[in-house]
């Protein structure tokens, strides 16, 4: 075993893994933030993304030990300080951006890391940023609708509607 | 996944000397393909010796005019930094994979894999840029030995690439829109002295200079020097459930066409 540690959602964390542990199955075991979800394990699917060092990662493809003294934002730190919804979270309520929900987390992290690099994407520029993401439920047009509310944009109905 | 032991040194020298201790330790740049792979059990090395620690490694910078970028250097900062100096590495490092994967992954890793459906080795190849490692400098023309292998010896660590800077240059890549990689693409790049094509995605050996093609454009570069060539022989192309060999000759040819217009 070796020990671990990163900062998780700000709070500094520690813990004991194996080389072989996941960054999403240390926080999901070992943290218990179950917010990041495993959809696929081969990295195709983006429901476990999360941010490491402000960028896009997918947790299922990350060892835990190669986070060592990373900063980590998972789903359940991006809702403001008073509990309330972000912009982002909700507007995808405001949307319908989603329906069984189990992709949300990793849109929601994948829509604000697109945000921080494009504060104001294109429509275009919203799907192609989450092609590494895939919602089974919404045939994707609500979620774009969402995350174009949320970056303060006009919501227009979208192209194959 | 098999467990290992894992190592995350701070400098290059400490990461030889890891590889060199035990045979059976594999070094990790980003792990977005030696992951899947380890998950599959394709690979079960006894230790990870991960490079992503080590700050000599990362970054680009100018060198005498050509362009270095440190070997654990992402795809996403490629994409980013090298929009200025190299616009057509920068386009193909912001279309690898999705953006979680341009995050982790990186040019010394994707390399050093040598899958022959990789981006980068067409870039690499096609530029002629030379891959530093931490004993030697390897010419892109030696380095590239087949369907992932490499020139690398036992422990040999991608320490950088150096490319040099074309007139011009493009990537064009039809893309397999389920695993990302190219179904068969295309990096042309015009030099004072001569244009070089590199595909990748296509042959069965691998990313490989299409010579035809450079005679041709070196002579006139624009599209319609490739009307009378044949594209590659369809014998030794990749054949799969995504396309058969001769599909992806042509596509050769197409995927060049374009890289040339749009350069």
């Amino acid at each position: 075993m070796h020990k671990v540690s990163m900062t998780v959602n700000g709070r500094p964390v520690s813990g004991e893994v194996e080389g072989r542990t996941l960054l999403v199955d240390f926080l999901r075991v070992n943290l218990r933030l179950t917010g990041t979800h495993v959809g696929c394990d081969t990295s195709q699917c983006g429901a476990c993304t999360v941010h490491m060092d402000d960028q896009p990662v997918k947790a299922c493809s990350v060892l835990a030990l190669d986070a060592e003294g990373a900063d980590i934002a998972t789903i359940e730190g991006m809702a403001n300080a008073d509990g309330s919804l972000s912009t982002i979270q909700q507007a995808f309520q405001d949307y319908h951006g989603l329906q069984c929900g189990f992709c949300t987390p990793g849109m929601v992290m994948a829509a604000a890391a697109l945000l921080r690099e494009t504060p104001r994407p294109t429509e275009a520029e919203v799907r192609e940023y989450l092609d590494g993401n895939i919602c089974r439920c919404t045939g994707y047009h609500n979620i774009v609708k969402a995350i174009m509310a949320a970056s303060g944009q006009e919501v227009v109905p979208v192209a194959a509607e | 996944m098999y467990d290992f032991d894992f190592i995350r040194p701070a400098s290059v020298e400490d990461a030889v000397a890891a590889l060199a201790t035990d045979p059976e330790a594999i070094a990790f740049s980003g792990g977005q393909t030696l992951m899947p792979a380890m998950k599959q059990r394709l690979a079960s090395p006894s230790a990870v010796v991960s490079l992503t620690g080590i700050a000599a490694l990362k970054g680009l910078r100018d060198e005498g005019g050509r362009l270095w970028i440190g070997a654990a250097t992402t795809h996403a900062q490629v994409a980013r930094e090298a929009a200025d100096s190299y616009p057509a590495l920068a386009s193909l490092a912001g279309r690898i994979g999705d953006p979680s994967v341009r995050a982790r992954g990186t040019i010394g890793g994707s390399l050093a894999n040598n899958d022959p459906s990789a981006c980068y080795p067409a870039a690499v190849l096609g530029s002629g840029a030379t891959v530093v490692t931490d004993r030697r400098e390897i010419a892109a023309d030696d380095f590239f030995e087949g369907m992932f292998t490499t020139a690398l010896e036992e422990g040999e660590i991608v320490t950088a690439v150096i490319f040099p800077r074309p007139a011009r240059a493009r990537y064009e890549k039809f893309r397999q829109p389920a695993s990302r990689f190219p179904l068969t693409a295309a990096f042309v790049a015009q030099f004072d002295d001569g244009v070089r094509v590199a595909i990748t995605g296509a042959s069965e050996g691998g990313v490989f200079r299409w010579t035809e093609a450079e005679r041709a454009l070196t002579g006139n570069f624009a599209p319609e020097s490739l009307d009378d060539i044949a594209p590659p022989d369809a014998e030794g192309m990749i054949s799969d459930l995504h396309g058969s060999g001769a599909y992806r000759a042509h596509l050769v040819k197409v995927m060049t066409r374009r890289a040339v217009a749009n350069a």
